[in-house]
């Protein structure tokens, strides 16, 4: 789950990180009050949304101007200026694809004076199965490049689990990012801080790009992205309360209502799958014979009958959704289940567009024998190749 | 032979008395497994009973903890079907009871966990497949897990994979060649597990009745690179099997987890190309249809 920055400061500080002050808002109303609350002389507006690259971004709308997602106010009345021009308006970066997100809130935070900007960035590293802190001089600057072009100025450092960060952890981190005096003292502190909060909050990610070293000398966190591990939010209510769903797909939301995993995607293809791994293969071969995949959903091991049904009236809702194929190897699941969850769904939904449905495994003949009877108009299939193929050719009207 | 598991292994059932644990379990017996008997703590003493496929009664004595039930049972191997919350506690006591092996079905359970776990594992006596996986199994010995056992035939494919359904692909299609399976492991699709590619690969080079494997990764994490390297270096030193591979996730968006919390391409790393192209320069032959493992595996053989 991913949460804003401004949010993701919120809950920094609370573990003792120095941040900026600053105030969230969601309204040109309450821009005046903030920007009061703050004292200047200035102003950082940055817009709030769930992508990266907002300072290099660009809006949609011509009323917004040139600049980007993250504008420097050196006055109250130009801070105002800036919210009124982006609040509302529809923010394109690098991650957001070519339409956007529209900008619904946004943090006026106090200006600082940089001296120095690092990069630094906690996550589990699968190869050691420890968290890790990620660590570069190269700070500001999109840290895939700097792997790219200079590996040698970032370096990764695992964390003992047992014994969480060392004296000697901190003092590698500090010497990494080349700091002395005041910073490196505050470095050090940083360092147990955000591993805490890391560990404590059950984080997947936290990047800090860029972390500064101020003119007088101290450690600030200047830009903060969290997300946090889904598996995990059932014991953090208080992290659950900052998911902001209008930064979500609507199928995806209901989706996570259902518990299913589902992603939408741009091709004709609607497809429903169980199991991850079978799921991306489905996609992948959907591709191979020359169509695009609409969306990913896996039903998960334990689906019933209503769950079933649910994910493919998700799968429906899609206007791009020109076929659909349902791809079923039964291990947990079985398979006379998936059969009456698709035909409930078939019914209740009018189905329009041609259905392809692959079944295999636990109680696959009887799964197949249920479709069979049904008299309604499903197209059966013996394995992936002869589904996808089949599923291809209905919706290329072949 | 096979790896991991025979017909000696005697298999413990941990959230025995929910309705997967029930399931599988009956499942297991019915396969032919040595299913000795099952923890629900608070039901030690008390029996499970189970109704097999064909409808004959089962019973198993339950126990309140891994090491009792150890200890009476004689078992040598636990499968876990506990609720994510409980299950890296589960896993946990496991390693305590010093059982050799250690399957997790469970899907979800926090990766902090796991990552506790796998500190506390590499300092114990035990193996961990999984978790988040489909468990392994030994055609005609022994079946730990959730696999569709009907789908197995007895021949000489090892089989390993990162998801559970594309194991059955890689397994249905073999079987249907006629070639058959000395083992099949899922080693599950979570970012941090308790046994690696390179694990399984070793035991299946190392395994006289294995001729031939065949390997399905998917996005994210470095796993299958990390394989690739592995299998170089040891080409190198003479030991060399056979190989078909697939990956799936050739058209996931990145930044998307798609499904299992392992699979996302971040960072730039972990993307399908890149595993293709590392498992190809190790001379696994690839198969661009998840369709065509087990052609493919005939067609390598042929060569």
């Amino acid at each position: 789950m991913n949460i804003h920055e401004h949010q993701a400061k919120e809950v920094l500080k609370s573990f003792g990180a120095p941040v900026a002050l600053g105030v969230a808002i969601t309204s040109v109303d309450q821009a005046q009050a903030a920007i009061d609350a703050l004292p200047g002389p200035l102003w950082v507006v940055k817009s709030q949304i769930h992508a990266g690259g907002r300072g290099k971004g660009k809006f949609l709308e011509k009323e917004a101007g040139e600049k980007g997602g993250v504008r420097l106010g050196f006055s109250k009345e130009q801070a105002l200026e800036h919210v009124k021009a982006m609040l509302g308006n529809t923010l394109v970066t690098a991650q957001t694809g070519a339409g956007g997100k529209q900008v619904n809130r946004i943090y006026i935070e106090d200006g600082a004076d940089i001296e120095k900007e690092l990069y630094l960035s906690l996550l589990v590293d699968r190869g050691t199965g420890k968290i890790a802190f990620v660590v570069s001089t190269e700070g500001g600057m999109d840290i895939e490049a700097v792997a790219h072009d200079t590996p040698d100025r970032i370096m990764t450092l695992p964390i003992e689990p047992s014994t969480g960060v060392t004296d000697t952890d901190a003092s590698k981190l500090c010497d990494a990012l080349k700091l002395s005096g005041e910073a490196r003292t505050d470095m050090i502190g940083l360092s147990r801080i955000l591993y805490k909060a890391f560990v404590e909050k059950d984080m997947a990610m936290l990047e800090i790009n860029p972390l500064i070293v101020m003119k007088n000398g101290r450690v600030r966190v200047l830009d903060a992205k969290v997300s946090f591990d889904g598996n995990a939010l059932f014991r953090h209510p208080d992290i659950q309360a900052l998911r902001d769903k209008t930064e979500e797909d609507e199928k995806e939301i209901e989706a996570s209502e259902w518990d299913l995993a589902y992603i939408a995607l741009d091709g004709t293809i609607g497809c429903m799958v169980n199991g991850a791994g079978l799921a991306m293969a489905t996609m992948d071969i959907i591709k191979l014979y020359g169509e695009e995949p609409a969306n990913f959903c896996d039903v998960g091991g334990g689906a019933g009958k209503e769950k079933v049904a649910a994910a493919f009236k998700i799968i429906m809702k899609d206007p791009k959704v020109k076929g659909i194929l349902v791809n079923i190897f039964g291990g947990i699941m079985k398979c006379d289940v998936i059969a009456e969850g698709v035909l409930a769904a078939v019914r209740e939904t009018n189905l329009s567009v041609p259905l392809v449905v692959r079944l295999e495994g636990t109680n696959a003949e009887l799964g197949k024998k249920i479709i069979k009877d049904s008299g309604l108009n499903v197209v059966p299939a013996n394995d992936l190749d002869d589904a996808a193929q089949k599923i291809v050719a209905a919706v290329k009207g072949k | 032979m096979s790896i991991l598991i025979d017909k000696n292994t005697k298999v413990l059932t941990q959230g025995m008395t929910g309705k997967t644990g029930t399931f599988h379990t009956e499942q297991g017996i019915a396969y032919g497994t040595q299913m000795v008997g099952g923890i629900t703590p608070g039901k030690g003493g008390t029996n499970w009973e189970g109704t097999l496929p064909d409808g004959t009664k089962v019973q198993r004595p339950l126990f309140n903890t891994v090491a009792e039930a150890k200890e009476k049972t004689g078992a040598n191997a636990t499968v876990i079907y506990v609720p994510p919350k409980f299950c890296a506690a589960a896993i946990e006591e496991a390693i305590d009871a010093e059982i050799p092996l250690i399957v997790t079905i469970t899907e979800g359970v926090p990766v902090l966990d796991m990552v506790r776990v796998k500190d506390k594992l590499a300092k114990s006596k035990s193996r961990l497949i999984g978790p988040n996986c489909p468990g392994l199994l030994t055609p005609g010995q022994c079946k730990i897990g959730i696999m569709p056992g009907s789908i197995f035939s007895k021949g000489n494919i090892g089989v390993l994979s990162r998801s559970g359904t594309l194991t059955y692909e890689a397994v249905f299609q073999t079987t249907a060649e006629g070639l058959g399976q000395t083992t099949a492991v899922g080693i599950g699709g979570d970012p941090v597990k308790g046994t690696d590619f390179i694990d399984v690969l070793e035991m299946f080079l190392a395994d006289d009745e294995t001729k031939a494997i065949i390997m399905i990764g998917e996005i994210g994490g470095s796993g299958e690179e990390d394989a690739a390297q592995f299998l170089k270096d040891e080409a190198k030193r003479g030991r060399k099997k056979p190989m078909v591979g697939f990956i799936a996730g050739r058209t996931a968006p990145k930044g998307r987890t798609m499904g299992h919390a392992g699979a996302i391409v971040s960072g730039g790393k972990g993307d399908a190309e890149s595993k293709i192209a590392a498992m190809e320069s190790a001379g696994i032959v690839v198969s661009p249809s998840p369709a065509r493992l087990g052609t493919t595996m005939t067609e390598v053989l042929k060569r």
